[in-house]
């Protein structure tokens, strides 16, 4: 049963044989940390060695608590953060090798969908003006080609008639609204992936499912890849397949949703699980076994498992010495921990 | 366009905007008004003219309006020619070709003091035989009093005051008080009434022509006054205006956005370009300012456009970067700017497009508030005796009036009329600011 990492067990059961679009492999980002302005002070290691495959049309949740490096690990994928070493592949083409052109071509391929609407757009632009200026960056000259397809993209994300908000500020749109305009910003280019950090943690809870729904309406209609980043795993099974959870800088499991709803290895996992609130009124009497401490310092991150400190399982003299190798306890399913190794 | 209407009509709710406004439209419309009435060569030509072109004011006389505030009346200055008709004409002409051209000037003199001088000044044209001018001054009570004959040259001055003869024939009375005293007061009292002067001249040739004008100079002067080299001040006070406020404005303009310019590429780019912002920020702030711009003065130029440019030198780099960067630094980690990243917008269109729009709300009052600092500066400047050596300003004004003893001398219009209007500027452009302020940023509305 227990197997070491076979690196393509994953993508071969989503897709079979064409390339994955999207392709990561060990990727780092660290940041330099300067003590004054020229000694080095150390790194902080943000994303440190994260391998994974996207296929077409195929949504994975990334869960993970607050500086686990989720949104590191977008930011490089929208080409935001340098990686340190380790390379992000886009259809076949390295992303630092694209010139300027392919670095177009690859920025109109990928949508992103931010976290705060209305921090996500600028407050002295009307809503024109913000869907435009994409356009314009990304190289469409012609006004009424823009407006064209401005109009479209509203249309898909329900924000009709679009006269009604095209001469709006971003303040006299409600929270909801606003979260349509970034996504319609997200699909102007018509792309392929759309990387979204959060896109519901901001709004009232009756908005976030319709939000939910028109991203996973949007998903299958364009058949979009989708990396939905979030903290809250009760939104993820809206419409991500696969589920990764990490924990400082590394991707410690990967699972389907169902697989790891229910049958969690990683003690991590587990305790994210249990964190995880549900309206249930029990919940107010019962005391959650929740992990003391705090996330590490992601400058010396521990020796071994780097969530050994926090974990009531950890296993002396191996969980604190030796980093744990990617085991497949069921299909479809990599964890990194020696527990189930053992 | 619809938020430009919205906040003006916000501004207006502020009755000391609305004020302000007011204040500015007004120096506005002076500026235009003198740079239409009085072009720019015409203002320097008087401005640096001498006494062929003030010959018909009076010196250090404050304006006419003082007479509304004082119970004696002091006289006011005027002038009156036969070329522009103010006098009446009759012209005898014989068969021989001489003529006998009489010209009558008929005034009213209501005053309470002696005027300061009378003055006639004859431009006449003739071939080898001189005019030959008899002047005779006609009192509202009937006397009459031949002052003087003589022969005309081509230009030809006559000033009371001067001619000793008719200070004899009057015996030794200043011959001005003489002309105007009623015989019959103890004390010399100027005899109110009109009064006419006759000048009758005889020609002696065919194409002969004699022009004539009579120069009062009172105690008092048009609207402004005059200073010590007769030059009416309202030319330097209108033309001081326009000056002023360009001055301010461009001041002001040219280091706010220089400054907001050079902060927000520090900001964006960050590293060694920031800190080098920053250290020459700080250089710049301990260095004095007023020395540096007397310095430049002293031995360079003093021209107003040298002193504009260095103004704004050493004022770009001054304390507006910190505050301009503060905002910066919150403004640039904002998720939209990200947002733009991602998308792949350049350094410049994120720096002009995203970064500097969201500091306008702030920029907006503070350059209003900032051009009454630099119109003062200028006028510092001036009073220091750095002004421009052509042009004529308030604070140059200023700066002769205290040359000469002004206040001294009692002759205080000549400091307040510049000073009183660099403040009504300064409060103008003041109000404003802080009007706009509190409509830009409507935290601040409550306070």
């Amino acid at each position: 049963m227990i197997e070491t990492r076979s690196n393509n067990i994953l993508t071969q059961a989503v897709v079979a044989d064409p390339p994955p679009l999207l392709s990561i492999k060990d990727l780092r980002v660290w940041f330099e940390l300067r003590r004054w302005a020229f000694s080095r002070a150390g790194y902080v290691r943000a994303v440190d060695g994260v391998t994974f495959d996207l296929g077409y049309g195929e949504a994975i949740g990334v869960v993970g608590e607050s500086g686990c490096g989720k949104s590191s690990l977008m930011k490089t994928i929208l080409g935001l953060n340098i990686p340190t070493s380790g390379s992000v592949t886009f259809e076949g083409q390295e992303v630092a090798r694209l010139d300027r052109k392919g670095l177009r071509w690859y920025r109109s391929n990928i949508g992103y969908v931010q976290q705060d609407p209305f921090g996500a757009l600028a407050p002295f632009m009307n809503v024109q003006r913000i869907l435009e200026e994409k356009l314009i960056v990304g190289g469409i000259q012609s006004p009424a080609e823009r407006l064209e397809r401005i109009r479209k993209v509203m249309g898909e994300v329900k924000l009709h008639p679009a006269d009604d908000y095209l001469e709006k500020f971003p303040h006299m749109l409600s929270g909801g609204q606003q979260q349509r305009v970034v996504i319609a910003r997200a699909m102007l280019l018509e792309p392929k992936l759309i990387v979204a950090d959060e896109p519901v943690s901001m709004l009232d809870a009756s908005v976030r499912v319709e939000i939910l729904k028109l991203l996973r309406g949007l998903q299958e209609s364009h058949n979009l890849s989708v990396i939905y980043i979030t903290h809250d795993l009760s939104t993820v099974r809206y419409f991500s397949r696969r589920i990764f959870v990490m924990y400082a800088g590394q991707i410690v499991e990967k699972a389907l949703v169902d697989d790891l709803l229910n049958n969690a290895c990683h003690p991590y996992t587990q305790a994210l699980l249990t964190g995880t609130s549900e309206p249930d009124a029990a919940n107010a009497r019962t005391f959650k076994e929740i992990p003391p401490g705090e996330p590490p310092s992601l400058v010396n991150p521990p020796a071994g498992c780097r969530f050994h400190p926090r974990c009531a399982r950890a296993i002396a003299g191996l969980c604190d010495k030796e980093q744990p190798p990617e085991t497949s306890p069921a299909e479809d399913h990599l964890v990194s921990c020696w527990l189930v190794q053992k | 366009m619809n938020t430009i209407k919205k906040n003006f009509a916000e501004l207006l709710r502020y009755p000391s905007a609305a004020f302000g406004m007011v204040i500015v439209v007004i120096l506005l419309g002076i500026s235009v008004y003198t740079m239409f009435a009085i072009p720019y060569d015409e203002a320097v030509r008087l401005w640096r003219g001498g006494e062929s072109v003030w010959y018909q004011n009076p010196r250090q006389a404050p304006p006419a309006w003082f007479n509304v505030f004082s119970a004696k009346k002091l006289p006011v200055s005027f002038a009156m020619s036969s070329a522009s008709n103010q006098s009446a004409r009759t012209v005898t002409t014989d068969a021989q070709g001489s003529s006998e051209i009489v010209d009558t000037y008929t005034f009213d003199f209501q005053y309470d003091e002696f005027p300061q001088e009378l003055a006639l000044y004859f431009t006449a044209k003739f071939g080898a035989k001189q005019p030959f001018t008899a002047i005779t001054w006609l009192t509202p009570d009937g006397r009459t009093i031949n002052v003087t004959t003589m022969s005309l040259r081509a230009d030809q001055a006559y000033r009371f005051a001067q001619d000793e003869k008719f200070k004899r024939l009057m015996k030794g009375k200043e011959p001005v008080e003489a002309l105007f005293s009623d015989p019959n007061a103890a004390e010399p009292t100027p005899l109110k009434g009109t009064y006419q002067l006759v000048i009758t001249t005889s020609t002696f040739e065919k194409d002969s022509t004699v022009d004539t004008e009579l120069v009062l100079h009172g105690q008092l002067y048009g609207w402004a006054g005059t200073d010590h080299l007769r030059r009416d001040l309202g030319i330097a006070l209108l033309w001081g205006t326009p000056i002023a406020l360009a001055f301010g404005l461009l001041a002001a303009l040219g280091t706010t956005l220089t400054s907001m310019i050079i902060s927000a590429f520090g900001v964006w780019f960050g590293g060694w370009v920031d800190e080098a912002i920053q250290r020459v920020t700080e250089l710049n702030l301990v260095l004095p300012f007023l020395p540096i711009l007397i310095m430049i003065g002293t031995f360079y130029s003093r021209s107003i456009w040298l002193m504009l440019g260095a103004t704004i030198l050493l004022n770009i780099f001054g304390g507006a970067i910190k505050t301009y960067r503060a905002v910066f630094m919150q403004v640039k980690e904002s998720p939209y700017i990200e947002a733009a990243r991602s998308y792949g917008a350049s350094d410049a269109r994120i720096i002009f497009q995203y970064l500097t729009p969201r500091i306008i709300p702030m920029l907006v009052p503070q350059l209003v508030t900032l051009i009454p600092t630099y119109v003062f500066i200028e006028a510092s400047l001036a009073v220091l005796g750095l002004g421009d050596p052509i042009l004529p300003t308030w604070g140059k004004v200023i700066n002769d009036a205290q040359a000469n003893g002004a206040p001294y001398q009692g002759l205080y219009y000549w400091v307040l009329e510049p000073a009183v209007l660099l403040m009504i500027t300064g409060l103008a452009f003041a109000l404003l600011g802080f009007a706009l302020d509190r409509v830009f940023n409507p935290r601040l509305r409550g306070v």
